[in-house]
């Protein structure tokens, strides 16, 4: 016996931050992104007696676009309800959540692979504050109280440590065309809880959490380190107890930490503060006639460019490239738009370049350097040059020609020019015997002249041209 | 009441108010006074009125403020040691109203702590004594507000009734109490007990200032989203209602209920027939589940709205505490009540799972048919006749070792709030020993000046 007579099972739960501007149910900034600790919190969010929550009607549209980007039923009639649990990062005692009746009903997420997963329902509710432990106190920062979430609640659908991550590797995507939220993982904007079960046979075995993953990474290990270790149990005839484990990115391994015994009893109630969230059929439909295309739309329409798959979702993740190279396929067709996708993907996406503000550089301007090379204006070296030029805040008023040319880089087409040139270099000592040598057909030899003509055009020669012309005055 | 003018001086009503605070000290109406303030804001408006500028409807008018409402001036207590020491940086909406229209809170109205209660005993402070007989209770929860109207001391209060807290003293004490329709005030800034039937109102000493008070407290507000458009329209409904039929709740008229004040609702209903109106009984036999549907919601609301009070951002933190576990567990022993703990209790069983659908989930099923019960009824009746507690003020004491005979105060004032419905105290007669007995005028929602003009009619026939 071995894992490979074992089917996992899995399924994940995602909470998505929501980038609104103001907080799930109070109106004070919800970007507390290097703020000063308990400076966004409102005394609502404080939950200082006779406060009432009132719901931020732009959550309820980032949540409604969020549906419809997983292809999800919204329900028309939302409501509230109240989860209790005494904790310091909860200042009411209670989280508002939706319970019974959420926002977002079942739907579907294809995936890269062509696999599916379906989604039981996805939720609003508002997120908890942070609490800093130290040796015996403890800090809490409720800046986070209140920010809005939608929990995103797949079927176990997910039957491999790959398929989890490519799943929350798509639902970020998702999430990030449908602008919904900032998608920082760092930030904890996206944070997965993973149920992972095992069984050789149909039923399902049972399952543990392993809760507050960041990462997608750390989804891949967790559900490969589960499925080890269910596995290693059930083989020795021990039984997988249904409990919730933490992740140690550390030491590779989950450790458990509560079990189905000491689970919280939430004590669910309707919120009778915030009326039940009504939404006209019409409204709906607007929001779904303005969605930006989605990550499939573009990667059906990219089908023209033969790109491999890892080159066209790395530039899948981010949909301002995905948009421009779309812009750019529009524009100059699948003869321009691959050189535009090869530059995203090995010179925007190279580490050294990802903090670059990708929006520098217009769809024209990327179709524009594409054609310079296609007209053999420019090498594709000194396209590179001009690309990453093109994302400098100081040239967003050039075209890439205007900064080609003050780089010295438009390539010599000019025959005339090129010709006394290849004069020059054909006359001087050093490189008589390769001139000889290609006048006796040994065309290897044309490679070096070339070089020196280019080096003495300091690389502005075009050298099929250059190529063309030592045949020619050879022959 | 009267309004500060040219000819009488708001310091004059507001000192002659803190005169009959001091008079009537030992009734323990207020938890704190706001004198030196109160001076200062009449004065203020005495100069306005000096230099002809415009002053509010109610300029100079002195109001006691049930201590559960936030306002920045003193501290908001809510009656309760938890929230003793809460300077409150808030202002309800309620009260900014009432400010800006010049009314003066001269100190904080004495209440069961959290509104748990029927007697103000439950008060953290001490009790309310009954504004008619001292060794009675002032009624409750907003027995302080009602003493200090009974009493003279204030022309109106301010209360909040969730499930007859308005109401009952009012009746215990002879005043007008107005429970409007669920969502006619905002709650925003008074400390929440039972969110889905709290309703913020007002008692006075005649109907005629319970509607100027109400019309001005009466509103939608952004800061509470359960809030109605405002309603209140002094001019449509000030034409005498008429022919209008009402039926007297035959089910309060019975077993458990005062002989003196079941005869006090009769004698009401006579004069009703008098005054011109069609009055029968009617039987609702679903009356009789409506305190058992409010002992189930209330403490699951109040639970809930309860758990903010957890020792760590403001409010009590008990000194013996020593980790988290004991912040909460020994700052809420200490900063709550005996009667709001087995609120708190009876909430969170009533929630926890394996016992929400047999408690909480059937009560709210109960509560839709009661409402329905009600709706028949108003196909058939304008409003509703019932007294607003069993019998009048009871002794001290009395009922405080027998939790269940203190919820049955509350038969017949539930049930209206259970449905959001507007529900007007009244006073109607006095028993042989002299206390006060009210009856309670019950309609649609939004109603809430039909009933108020239906009792002014009855008054002016006797």
């Amino acid at each position: 016996m071995s894992k490979s007579d074992y089917k996992i099972t899995v399924g994940i739960e995602c909470h998505v931050q929501l980038n609104t501007k103001t907080k799930l149910f109070s109106a004070v900034d919800n970007d507390a992104v290097d703020k000063e600790p308990n400076s966004c919190v409102s005394p609502i969010d404080y939950a200082l007696p006779g406060m009432l929550p009132v719901l931020n009607k732009a959550a309820v549209e980032k949540a409604v676009r969020a549906g419809l980007a997983m292809n999800c039923k919204i329900n028309l009639v939302s409501r509230f309800d109240r989860k209790h649990y005494y904790y310091p990062d909860l200042p009411k005692g209670y989280q508002i959540s939706q319970m019974y009746q959420p926002i977002i009903g079942s739907g579907e997420i294809h995936l890269p692979d062509g696999s599916y997963v379906k989604i039981e329902h996805a939720h609003m509710e508002e997120d908890a504050g942070k609490l800093t432990h130290f040796s015996n106190y403890s800090l809490v920062d409720l800046n986070r109280a209140g920010t809005p979430l939608i929990e995103i609640v797949s079927m176990p659908d997910i039957h491999s440590a790959a398929q989890a991550r490519a799943y929350c590797e798509e639902l970020h995507r998702l999430m990030l065309y449908a602008e919904v939220t900032n998608g920082d993982l760092y930030q904890g904007n996206m944070r997965f809880d993973v149920n992972i079960s095992c069984s050789k046979t149909d039923k399902l075995g049972t399952r543990a959490e392993v809760k507050n993953l960041n990462s997608f990474r750390s989804v891949e290990r967790a559900v490969e380190y589960e499925f080890d270790r269910q596995v290693k149990l059930l083989e020795k005839g021990e039984k997988v107890i249904q409990e919730t484990r933490g992740w140690n990115d550390a030491t590779g391994k989950t450790t458990a930490q509560r079990s189905k015994e000491e689970a919280q009893d939430y004590r669910y109630m309707p919120e009778p503060d915030v009326p039940p969230v009504v939404l006209e059929q019409s409204y709906i439909d607007k929001i779904e006639a303005n969605m930006p295309m989605m990550p499939d739309e573009y990667r059906s329409k990219f089908g023209v460019l033969n790109l491999d798959n890892s080159e066209r979702e790395a530039i899948l993740n981010y949909p301002i490239l995905a948009g421009r190279l779309n812009e750019v396929l529009d524009k100059g067709g699948a003869q321009l738009a691959p050189r535009v996708a090869h530059w995203f993907s090995s010179i925007l996406l190279a580490e050294e370049n990802l903090d670059k503000d990708f929006s520098l550089a217009t769809a024209s301007e990327l179709t524009e350097l594409s054609e310079m090379v296609e007209k053999n204006e420019l090498s594709s070296t000194g396209a590179k040059a001009v690309l990453a030029e093109m994302y400098d805040k100081k040239n967003t008023q050039k075209t890439p020609h205007q900064l080609a040319k003050e780089m010295n880089l438009l390539q010599e087409n000019d025959e005339d020019a090129l010709g006394a040139i290849i004069d020059e270099v054909l006359t001087a000592p050093e490189c008589a015997k390769a001139a000889d040598d290609v006048r006796n057909g040994e065309m290897k030899a044309i490679g070096f002249l070339v070089g020196q003509v280019m080096k003495k055009s300091k690389g502005k020669a075009n050298p099929a041209t250059v190529n063309e012309l030592i045949k020619k005055k050879l022959s | 009441m009267i309004i500060a003018d040219k000819n009488t001086k708001a310091v004059d009503l507001v000192r002659a108010a803190l005169d009959k605070a001091k008079e009537f000290e030992d009734y323990h109406c207020f938890i704190s006074m706001n004198e030196a303030r109160a001076l200062d804001k009449a004065r203020e408006i005495d100069e306005k009125i000096a230099r002809g500028e415009k002053v509010g409807r109610l300029a100079g008018v002195p109001y006691a403020l049930k201590d559960n409402y936030l306002s920045p001036e003193g501290v908001t207590t809510a009656a309760a040691r938890m929230l003793d020491n809460f300077p409150s940086p808030i202002t309800a909406t309620a009260v900014a109203k009432l400010e800006a229209e010049g009314a003066i809170m001269i100190g904080r109205a004495n209440l069961d702590a959290y509104a748990h209660g029927s007697s103000t005993e439950n008060s953290y402070f001490g009790p309310t004594l009954n504004a008619h007989n001292k060794s009675r209770v002032a009624g409750g929860s907003s027995g302080g507000s009602a003493a200090a109207v009974a009493l003279g001391i204030v022309p109106f209060a301010l209360g909040s009734d969730t499930g007859g807290s308005i109401r009952q003293p009012a009746s215990y004490n002879g005043v007008w109490g107005m429970k409007p329709t669920y969502g006619t005030v905002s709650r925003y800034g008074v400390v929440a007990m039972a969110s889905s039937t709290d309703v913020m109102g007002c008692l006075a000493n005649n109907a005629d200032d319970v509607d100027l008070v109400m019309s001005i407290i009466a509103g939608k507000d952004p800061k509470d989203s359960t809030t109605l458009d405002n309603f209140w329209n002094r001019e449509l409904e000030d034409a005498k209602p008429k022919k209008k039929k009402i039926g007297i709740i035959k089910d309060f008229l019975g077993d458990g209920v005062n002989p003196e004040v079941i005869k006090t609702v009769r004698d009401y209903a006579e004069k009703m027939k008098k005054a011109g109106f069609e009055v029968e009984e009617v039987e609702m036999p679903i009356m009789k589940y409506g305190l058992a549907i409010y002992y189930i919601v209330q403490p699951a609301e109040v639970a809930s709205n309860l758990s903010r009070y957890d020792g760590i951002r403001y409010g009590h933190r008990s000194n013996e505490a020593k980790d988290l576990d004991s912040i909460y567990s020994m700052s809420r022993d200490e900063g709550f009540m005996p009667e709001n703990k087995r609120r708190i209790m009876i909430g969170n069983f009533v929630l926890s799972s394996g016992f929400y659908d047999a408690y909480y989930l059937k009560a709210q099923k109960a509560r839709t048919l009661l409402i329905n019960a009600y709706n028949e009824a108003f196909e058939k009746y304008d409003a509703l006749l019932c007294a607003v507690a069993p019998a009048p003020a009871f002794k001290f004491g009395e009922k405080t070792d027998d939790p269940l005979q203190m919820y049955m105060e509350d038969v017949m004032s539930v049930p209206p709030s259970m449905a959001g419905l507007p529900a007007l105290a009244a006073p109607a007669g006095t028993s042989k020993e002299g206390l006060p007995i009210g009856i309670q005028l019950i309609g649609p929602r939004k109603s809430d000046q039909m009933l108020i003009n239906i009792a002014k009619s009855v008054e002016e026939v006797a």
